[in-house]
């Protein structure tokens, strides 16, 4: 390894803009969680403080003395993206399978459909999709935020190219020999291969169901059926105006759940946005 | 052999019908209803019922000729194009430092999970964070810049158009640099290493070599980048409706998903006009899938097709050879 024309002083530069970078993606949630321990008349009279102070629980009952649920909003949160992030894994495996395995007239076709189809707008179609479900009496049900994602096409695609690459196509052959039914081979022999492109997927699938606030917004009227989002759109009204500590705690909160997933998963998940990439 | 393969062919249909069907109610059904709602009178909480215009482009005309959706629709590409430039700029220079053809950079590995960070939070969260932290007239930014004797009295950043317009861009901004930087880095990383080691022996510098190979190879994935980015961007809504209340001054936050939402689902419940307006959100972003749709399909069906030209071409001329020694 030679080091080229790398001098000292542009190494350091290099430095210095990634830790402040760092810095700036560590600070603003760094401020929330220290404020969320403080009390409104301390963060009133200094807004940034790295001590933490002992106001946490004080906090908590004044933030969930008013609308703010947060447990209702994690689980309602939590049905609904585990929920989609099931159907969207075990569906977009299951059309990738008859993508792959089966040598079909309309496979070509299919295919090209989906990837026509991947960057459908969901916002732009939600007045029609709205009006849909009202007529249907499914407002302030689960059914529309998670039923949709059977249909996923950026999953199908990428679990498509996931399975030409790794399912040997004579593993199904040998199993129809031994009688497995198609259906019952997908099951049983073809979704345990595919486990590391459903990680991979899964995560995805349910980062992106979590943080969904438009179809949730207009779908879900009734505040016991409150997802996570729209619990913290809550905090930017008028019932909150004085109480910052409650506001920083109450954004703590809807945050925890992601920070371990990221934390525990970032590997992970770096290595997805990579290989996600891929198909670009 | 043969005849047993093609009988499993019907697997291929039956596996897909799930997608089929749950595209078509869920995806499908809801673009043609939008579209029909747009042609029609149709408004009112709780009213179901609607009739088709005599003047079938009413709402398309009203849409198009009023002042807010204009600026609706400025402000989109405005508040897009403040926040792109710069994290495609930033990302193009961080993936150069981080594909390490020249150094390395210790902690890497950190770096990226820090920038990528943001991008998984959600981003109502952080429209109200960001909002909390720009507070007026006690908030971080305010007691920060006091401080620092910038400013001598709190300012109100979000009753300055251009601080809201900033706001709202530099968070797109912070939540997507980390993204787009790891995929340009997967894309400089599945280059040929031998291009840069041909490049290296005659004595190009390393700005030469990003500017002569990385670049230009990385072309697909940058228009790729930037048409995904636009589109996702048409769509922003998060960011908007909860970092400025009532869209900041002179609707300087209003973009086009903000706008279509007010229309349909604050208070005036104009169905119609809303979906008129999604239409032609709609149809912008087709014409810029298409484009996505193009680049994916250079890469994987032209092959696909070719060598499937090929097999058939194949076949035939296997089936006239057949033919000729039968004859």
């Amino acid at each position: 390894m030679k080091k080229l024309n790398v001098s000292k002083g542009f190494l350091a530069m290099v430095y210095i803009v990634c830790i402040f970078l760092a810095a700036l993606s560590i600070m603003p949630f760094l401020i929330m969680v220290i404020n969320s321990t403080r009390s409104t008349v301390q963060i009133q009279q200094q807004a940034i403080s790295l001590i933490p102070s002992s106001h946490l629980i004080e906090n908590f009952k004044i933030l969930t003395g008013k609308a703010f649920n947060p447990m209702r909003g994690f689980l309602n949160s939590a049905i609904i993206s585990v929920g989609a992030t099931a159907c969207t894994v075990y569906f977009s495996s299951l059309t990738a399978h008859a993508l792959v395995v089966y040598n079909w007239k309309l496979r070509q076709p299919f295919f090209t459909f989906i990837l026509a189809v991947m960057m459908v707008p969901s916002q732009v179609i939600s007045i029609g999709f709205y009006q849909f479900m009202y007529r249907i009496h499914l407002t302030n049900s689960f059914l529309p935020l998670i039923l949709p994602a059977i249909a996923a096409p950026s999953t199908v695609f990428f679990m498509r190219q996931f399975m030409l690459s790794s399912l040997p196509l004579e593993i199904v052959e040998s199993a129809r020999i031994d009688g497995s039914r198609e259906f019952h081979t997908f099951n049983r022999i073809v979704l345990p291969i595919m486990k590391p492109a459903i990680a991979t997927q899964a995560i995805f699938s349910f980062v992106n169901s979590w943080n969904q606030l438009f179809l949730p917004l207009i779908l879900l009227t009734r505040q016991e059926k409150y997802t996570m989002p729209i619990m913290v759109s809550l905090l930017k009204g008028d019932i909150y105006k004085r109480e910052n500590g409650a506001i920083y705690l109450g954004l703590t909160l809807t945050v925890l759940p992601l920070f371990i997933v990221y934390f525990l998963l970032s590997k992970y998940i770096i290595a997805g946005v990579a290989l996600g990439s891929v198909k670009g | 052999m043969r005849p047993k393969k093609l009988s499993y062919a019907k697997y291929g249909y039956i596996f897909s019908i799930p997608f089929v069907v749950a595209f078509c109610m869920f995806t499908l059904y809801p673009v043609i209803f939008t579209l029909v709602i747009g042609f029609t009178d149709f408004k009112g909480l709780g009213v179901t019922d609607f009739h088709f215009l005599s003047e079938p482009f009413k709402n398309f005309q009203q849409i198009l000729s009023s002042p807010s959706f204009k600026t609706a629709l400025k402000n989109t590409f405005v508040l897009w194009g403040l926040n792109f430039l710069p994290q495609i700029l930033l990302a193009l220079l961080l993936a150069a430092w981080f594909s390490g053809t020249l150094f390395k950079i210790k902690g890497q590995g950190f770096f990226k999970v820090v920038f990528y960070m943001p991008n998984i939070i959600t981003a109502a969260t952080i429209a109200i964070l960001f909002s909390t932290l720009f507070g007026y007239p006690m908030g971080p930014m305010n007691s920060l810049l006091q401080k620092l004797g910038i400013i001598d009295a709190p300012y109100n950043f979000f009753q300055n158009k251009w601080w809201a317009k900033g706001v709202v861009s530099f968070i797109q901004f912070w939540m997507w640099y980390g993204y787009t930087m790891i995929v340009l880095i997967s894309g400089i990383l599945g280059m040929n290493t031998e291009w840069f080691e041909a490049a290296e022996l005659d004595g190009a510098s390393g700005w030469q070599k990003f500017f002569y190979i990385t670049l230009p190879n990385l072309r697909t994935i940058l228009i790729y980048t930037l048409v995904t980015s636009l589109i996702g961007g048409l769509q922003m809504f998060d960011i908007p409706y909860l970092l400025v209340s009532k869209s900041g001054p002179n609707n300087a936050t209003l973009t086009a998903s903000v706008f279509i939402y007010n229309q349909a689902f604050s208070g005036s419940y104009m169905y119609n006009r809303a979906s008129a307006a999604s239409m032609i959100m709609f149809i912008i972003i087709c014409v810029l899938s298409a484009v996505v749709f193009y680049l994916m399909r250079d890469k994987y069906e032209a092959a696909a097709q070719k060598e499937l030209k090929r097999a058939a071409r194949q076949r035939l001329r296997e089936e006239k050879q057949k033919a000729r020694t039968g004859a």
